[in-house]
């Protein structure tokens, strides 16, 4: 036997469920999953790394879409997994495709932003896609698979 | 007899012009389908798969 220095891969998996706290934490009243939003954003937006917090400012507007966008569904936890004794990867991947019905968007967007609405609506990852406009129609974004090398969100050590 | 929702109420598909088209790159599968009448958008509706995700960097544990 021998030891392997490595962050563990559980304990990515628990920075995924907020188990971990190493600074100041918000009170949360309970135990399950936080809800998240998924919102549009216009080309002509700036919304990257640096994103901290859900803002209006640069969403799409149009008919049948409201401000703050959808509700991301959430049924699979996420997930933690060990490829070896120094890599492992913690991932998650919503449930559910993105479905925005009936909606008219006729300036182009190209960027969805996951965020917390649970947690002041602060800001989980962004993902971008080709421009795109929508009339009278249904703009529908599908998850990839929920795998270790193709989930939204995955967290790794090497 | 299919009905398209537009911009004008539902329509008979056979009354519109139908146009589609598919985007298949590295960061995407997209198809998308375009209803037209008399030169006008009525319907526009699109389905993005998503393949690539951003890049997370790797967690590591400091060595001593």
């Amino acid at each position: 036997m021998a030891n392997t220095q490595s962050m563990t891969t559980s304990f990515m998996g628990e920075l995924l469920t907020a188990t971990h706290n190493f600074g100041t934490a918000p009170i949360r009243a309970v135990s399950t999953a936080d809800t998240f939003r998924a919102a549009l954003y216009l080309v002509s937006a700036t919304i990257n790394a640096s994103t901290t917090v859900y803002s209006s400012t640069g969403e799409v507007t149009g008919t049948g879409y409201s401000a703050g966008g959808i509700v991301v569904t959430n049924a699979t936890p996420p997930t933690a997994t060990n490829a070896s004794a120094t890599a492992g990867v913690a991932f998650f991947t919503p449930s559910a495709s993105l479905t925005y019905t009936s909606v008219t968007l006729t300036t182009a967007f190209d960027a969805v932003l996951i965020y917390n609405a649970s947690q002041s609506n602060k800001a989980v990852s962004v993902h971008t896609f080709g421009s795109q406009t929508i009339t009278a129609g249904t703009f529908t974004l599908t998850m990839p698979a929920n795998t270790t090398t193709t989930a939204l969100l995955r967290l790794a050590t090497t | 007899m299919a009905l398209v929702t537009t911009t004008k109420g539902d329509m008979d598909e056979s009354l519109l012009v139908k146009q589609e088209g598919t985007v298949d790159n590295d960061n995407e599968l997209t198809t998308w389908v375009e209803y037209w009448l008399d030169g006008e958008l009525v319907h526009r509706s699109a389905h993005v798969t998503l393949k690539k995700m951003p890049s997370f960097a790797g967690g590591e544990a400091a060595s001593f």
